[in-house]
């Protein structure tokens, strides 16, 4: 008996009690639908971050430096000046990038949430490494680190909402101290309070007043190309190990391997998510032995009628392993359906709460083909799988009871 | 020429504990080719167990059948359907139809698993719709259709595999007595086209139709000849003495 012959059938079994046939599916219905929510929103999230780094630059190399403490042995920008000349082919660029904890006013208006960083002139060649660019007017130069000038660059956030896009040559306040706005940064993205925008560029030997300590605890190099990311890594980490003999006080990451890492984290949690909703189909599976093992017993006669005529035992096992097989498929297709939409439902909602949060980037989750083909040939796996005992089980009914049950 | 069916010596017994049911005791049953035998019994005789040995539905304890010269009493379940599937058109009582199949689709089972090709079913399931009048119906489903017409529809599927035998089971207990007759004629129209057809029933007024009566009591033939022979309708009650001389 051929196979189309038996998937018609099974789907007209399946139409003849609906109720029955959607509550046999409905565990397969929600893993699946879980599954693709899931990693929808992992991959969306992934992308989002992906992009997030890109605008960041994949050329940055970030230093840590933890220091050993008591001033023993420092490195300062000076030192990190001096390694970059003597290894032009591989950094090309340095900046100390000091987080500076201050209050920023302009008039009454207060700005609690913008990041102010302190930087040296090399910014102005790495800005795109930070996914910045200079609006109008000029970005921290030599002078002003040399002669610690109260100038800053500020982003478009602030261009916006304090001086209404006019900033460039007015003053805003940085801890009771005056700044004169030099530069004005292109807008990327939304505009929202401590996000992407909401930036404030200083000299950073100001920075370092601001802060009260003239250690400088992060600089990011730029490099000339990604491949020679992990050359660029080697010198920097060589030279510190020099200094501080342990690799236990400083930190050097490429951007490549921050967004390895965080895809990495990403993954494993999807994993361990998509492996708790995979739990779900396991129970959809068992939820369709039952009924299968119960729809054997209701057709007894059905099948004993069908051996009669000359059903084979594999004629009778193929029937019940295909109705199974459709059942949990239909149950696939509408989980795909149901997690298609939430998934969509809950992009936009995703985008705003991550925009609430400070994050830029547009939040763009879609099911992926992959997880809507894993999950359609997973579905279809388990019904034949859990199928397979109920099918085998009325396969060995003895004809003549079958034929006498009523 | 050997028999068409040659029931050899034939036990079936059943153990339920410690007792042992003799179900067949050494039946000796020859049928030609072309013959129309009724196998008759009361409850318990025996004739039911027959029926599903003649039918490959069961194999018996001991002794041999051969059907169409084939040794088919120690066969596997896979085997047994191969030769029903070949060999044997059932009819039942209940017609046995698949509710949820159309009719044409009920007639066409048997070639379905014969791996028939799907023009060449519908052929032949048609030709036995038509045989049995009730190829208009074709695509009705089954419970649209009367008992008279939901039995011909069984008859139908029985004859679609153009089997050695047909093995009619009570073939009327579910009709009226005017359906009834029109069944009985029809399978004697149909031996008389040359089908070999095996009757089994309890009511000796519908063994008397076929040619042939075998009587079974107890497990045993107690009758074997023609069906216009006075003793052949004889209640089992009363042939103790019949038995005797």
């Amino acid at each position: 008996m051929g196979i189309e012959q038996n998937f018609r059938l099974a789907i007209k079994s399946l139409m003849s009690s609906k109720v029955r046939a959607l509550l046999t599916m409905l565990g397969i219905i929600i893993g699946v639908a879980a599954v693709i929510v899931i990693t929808g929103l992992g991959s969306g999230m992934q992308r989002m971050m992906n992009e997030q780094f890109e605008q960041l630059g994949a050329n940055r190399i970030q230093v840590n430096i933890f220091g050993r403490g008591g001033g023993s042995r420092i490195v300062d920008t000076d030192d990190m000046y001096q390694l970059m000349e003597k290894n032009p082919d591989y950094l090309t660029g340095v900046t100390p990038y000091i987080s500076v904890r201050t209050l920023v006013r302009y008039g009454t208006e207060e700005f609690k949430r913008t990041n102010v960083i302190g930087v040296s002139e090399d910014f102005a060649d790495m800005a795109s490494v930070f996914g910045e660019t200079l609006k109008e007017g000029r970005f921290i130069q030599y002078l002003d680190a040399a002669r610690k000038q109260n100038v800053c660059v500020i982003g478009s956030y602030i261009n916006e909402t304090a001086f209404n896009g006019n900033g460039l040559g007015q003053t805003i306040t940085l801890s009771g101290t005056h700044y004169r706005i030099v530069g004005v940064l292109e807008a990327s993205g939304d505009l929202v309070e401590g996000g992407g925008n909401d930036y404030i560029y200083i000299p950073y030997t100001n920075a370092c007043t601001l802060n009260g300590t003239s250690e400088v605890n992060l600089f990011m190099f730029s490099c000339p190309g990604e491949d020679t990311a992990a050359i660029a890594k080697k010198i920097i980490s060589d030279y510190l190990y020099s200094v501080y003999l342990s690799e236990d006080y400083y930190y050097v990451v490429t951007s490549a391997e921050m967004i390895t890492m965080m895809n990495m984290m990403i993954s494993v949690m999807m994993t361990v998510l998509v492996a708790i909703a995979a739990i779900s189909l396991l129970v959809g599976g068992i939820g369709i032995m039952n009924i299968m093992l119960v729809s054997v017993s209701e057709r007894t006669r059905e099948i004993g009628i069908r051996k009669s005529l000359g059903a084979k035992r594999r004629d009778i096992r193929l029937q019940f392993v295909i109705e199974a097989g459709t059942t949990s498929a239909v149950g696939g297709v509408i989980g795909i359906v149901l997690g298609a939409l939430v998934t969509t439902v809950a992009s936009p909602i995703l985008t705003g709460m991550m925009s609430g949060m400070g994050g830029s980037g547009s939040f763009n989750a879609s099911p992926t083909a992959g997880a809507v083909a894993i999950a359609f040939g997973v579905s279809v796996g388990i019904g034949v799988l859990f199928g397979y005992l109920p099918a085998n089980k009325a396969a060995k009914l003895n004809p003549i009871d079958a034929l006498r049950y009523e | 020429m050997s028999a068409l069916i040659e029931l050899n010596n034939i036990y079936k017994i059943y153990h339920m504990g410690d007792t042992s049911v003799h179900a067949l005791d050494g039946v000796n049953i020859e049928i030609q080719k072309g013959e129309f035998v009724a196998i008759v019994g009361q409850s318990g005789s025996g004739k039911s167990t027959a029926m599903n040995i003649i039918g490959c539905l069961d194999v018996p304890t001991k002794g041999r059948y051969r059907l169409n010269g084939v040794d088919v009493s120690t066969m596997k379940d896979d085997e047994q359907a191969e030769i029903r599937n070949k060999m044997l058109g059932f009819i039942f009582q209940q017609y046995n139809l698949l509710p949820k199949l159309s009719v044409q689709e009920n007639v066409e089972l048997s070639l379905l698993y014969a791996g028939v090709g799907a023009a060449e079913r519908r052929r032949r399931a048609m030709k036995a719709l038509q045989r049995v009048g009730l190829a208009n119906k074709a695509r009705n489903m089954p419970n649209q259709l009367s008992g008279g017409q939901q039995q011909r529809v069984s008859i139908a599927r029985a004859l679609a595999g153009d089997p050695s035998v047909i093995l009619a089971d009570e073939p009327t207990g579910a009709l009226d007595s005017r359906t009834s007759r029109e069944v009985l004629s029809f399978l004697q129209e149909l031996n008389r086209e040359g089908n070999t057809i095996v009757l089994i029933t309890h009511d000796n007024s519908i063994a008397v139709r076929a040619q042939r009566i075998i009587r079974l009591q107890d497990g045993r033939v107690i009758y074997d000849g023609p069906s216009d022979d006075p003793k052949a309708v004889v209640q089992p009650s009363d042939t103790d003495e019949e038995v005797a001389e």
